[in-house]
């Protein structure tokens, strides 16, 4: 049979000049795509390093165990924030992890119906609300009827922020598990909602992890919805019905101060602060690690 | 359909409501186990079933072969409900003993009528063990004693016991995608099935692994109804009793696997198994 010339010359392992050409390409590519890489990872190390740079000064153990000091005297810490922090984001996963996962479960499994197209959508909107808008919602339906600022109310919003993030990751991770899997288990006389429980959301497991955590992580910063919500408190409390302290609002009120220890206490809450996302991500990691390794 | 030689399958009592309607040819002897009468499937619009009328032999392999496309996949997943879990409909009659599966709840329904797929599909989250145990533990078995001797069972009935007894808390996706068959095998036997149906279950594995199956299939038999999905014809021969061809989406032709194979009585059937269309 005749070779036809046109894909003899193109497929020639030879040196001609369309091979070298190729070798070009793929040598360009991949600089560029390591480069991509490190312009999203700078930023992260200089941020965490100039936080520490910066805060570095008013970071030492009175700062961790330490109540703050009134104005005018130095020193102290921020131990109430700390905990206020904890506090509030671990009321806002109590309120969306079931709701979100829930919610994702149902879009995933059940949601090819005009209702889930509409919460698709709700959801999609209600992740690209404004935080501060959140924060005056969280006050009209908490924080009004109360009569008085508390943490519910900013795990409340906090709760709000977080759901449409964790329903839509939870939906995306569990339509990537392959059909196949859901098979097994229906044609094992399980039923669908075991099938989806005991066989899907293990598969997808570390998939919504991520999802999670990205929601916390982001919780974690979130100042506005906390500022009239539960407000901010330089005193020890761990009352959920009480104003409650954050490391957020510390920083943004310590950062806004015109004391340069206060600053300075900023930035350091500020590096904690990322600090902790970073470790909330080790530890979720650690513990949906699988047995396996793949999945 | 109405061939001089159709005779009426030996039936049971409680499957009078069938025996009125048309019985297909071929039936000579095996009474059946399942019984479908004048079955169409869709697919939305797609018509991928026309009024097919088989029976599944009780205690006897089923063979199903045909081109790619002719419906013998959509045929099985209709036998336990598999095919409305794609999004397919089915209108006609599929029963089950008797009883009509349309009226059989799904999930009781495939906990009798089990299925192994085409590629091996072990849960990717859980060991060899609890692979074979999750049809029992998820319908509430937990007895750890029990399930230890089901596992072995059916793994010891599935020809994988002596490969995976040393590592029965390894992934289940850790074996080769033969045993991950046979394991599949095992773990649709551990929930007692009267019924196994198996969609072209070696057609991801090699000669060997084929073999393997094969062999399991035959020896499964004595006690289970068995329906396979094959493109493999020499397959078929091998391991059924009944084979039924299926072409763009009609049954063309069923009989003993014997009788078929040498004296195909549609010319369809005759041009398929001679290889002279495809």
């Amino acid at each position: 049979m005749e070779r036809d010339a046109e894909i003899q010359n193109v497929m020639t392992t030879g040196q001609s000049l369309y091979h070298r050409w190729r070798k070009l390409k793929n040598h360009g590519m991949t600089t560029v795509s390591g480069l991509c890489l490190l312009v999203a990872v700078v930023p992260l190390l200089l941020i965490f390093g100039y936080t520490l740079y910066q805060g570095a000064s008013a970071l030492n153990l009175d700062f961790f165990i330490q109540m703050p000091k009134p104005v005018g005297e130095t020193g102290g810490g921020m131990a109430n924030a700390m905990v206020g922090t904890a506090i509030l984001i671990g009321l806002g996963a109590l309120f969306a992890l079931p709701v979100g996962i829930l919610a994702g479960i149902y879009l995933a499994e059940y949601g090819s119906n005009p209702l889930g197209v509409a919460v698709r959508f709700m959801a999609d909107v209600l992740s690209g609300i404004p935080s501060i808008v959140v924060g005056v919602v969280a006050y009209i339906i908490v924080v009004l009827p109360m009569k008085h600022f508390s943490a519910l109310a900013g795990g409340v919003a906090l709760a709000i922020l977080m759901i449409p993030t964790i329903t839509r990751t939870t939906e995306e991770m569990i339509r990537l598990v392959p059909q196949s899997f859901r098979e097994a288990g229906l044609a094992l006389g399980i039923s669908q909602w075991k099938t989806t429980v005991r066989i899907i959301l293990p598969t997808a497991l570390k998939g919504i992890t991520t999802g999670i955590l990205l929601a916390l992580a982001r919780a974690a910063g979130e100042t506005a919805p906390l500022l009239f919500t539960a407000l901010g408190n330089r005193f020890w409390s761990t009352a959920i019905d009480q104003p409650i302290g954050s490391l957020s609002v510390f920083i943004y009120d310590y950062a806004k101060a015109p004391f340069e220890d206060w600053n300075q206490q900023a930035w350091a809450a500020g590096f904690v602060l990322i600090s902790l996302i970073f470790l909330l991500s080790l530890i979720f990691r650690f513990v949906t690690r699988s047995r396996y390794g793949e999945f | 359909m109405g061939s001089s030689e159709t005779v009426s399958p030996p039936q049971t009592t409680d499957m009078e409501s069938s025996t009125e309607k048309q019985p297909p040819e071929g039936h000579e002897s095996f009474p059946a186990k399942m019984v479908a009468r004048e079955v169409n499937a869709f697919f939305g619009k797609t018509h991928a079933l026309h009024n097919v009328s088989l029976d599944v032999p009780e205690k006897h392999v089923l063979a199903i072969i045909g081109p790619s496309g002719c419906g013998k996949s959509t045929f099985l997943r209709c036998l336990n409900r598999m095919h409305e879990v794609a999004g397919g409909s089915m209108k006609g009659t599929i029963t089950l003993d008797g009883q009509d599966t349309a009226s059989i709840d799904a999930v009781d329904l495939r906990r009798r009528v089990g299925m192994v797929f085409q590629k091996p599909n072990p849960f990717p989250t859980m060991s060899i063990f609890d692979n074979v145990a999750a049809g029992l533990r998820f319908n509430g078995m937990h007895n750890r004693k029990k399930l230890e001797e089901i596992v072995e069972r059916c793994l010891r009935q599935a020809a994988l016991w002596d490969e995976v007894k040393d590592s029965l808390n390894k992934s289940g996706m850790s074996i080769s995608g033969g045993q991950q068959q046979r394991l599949c095998i095992a773990r649709t036997l551990a929930v007692n099935p009267e019924v196994v149906l198996m969609d072209e279950p070696a057609s991801a594995l090699d000669p060997l692994s084929t073999a393997k199956v094969e062999e399991l299939i035959y020896e499964l038999k004595s006690n289970y109804t068995i329906a396979i999905v094959t493109h493999n014809m020499q397959q078929a021969a091998r391991v059924s009793d009944m084979t039924a061809f299926f072409y763009i989406g009609e049954l063309i032709e069923v009989g003993e696997t014997k009788r078929l194979f040498t004296t195909p009585q549609k010319k369809q059937t005759e041009d398929y198994i001679t290889g002279r269309f495809g």
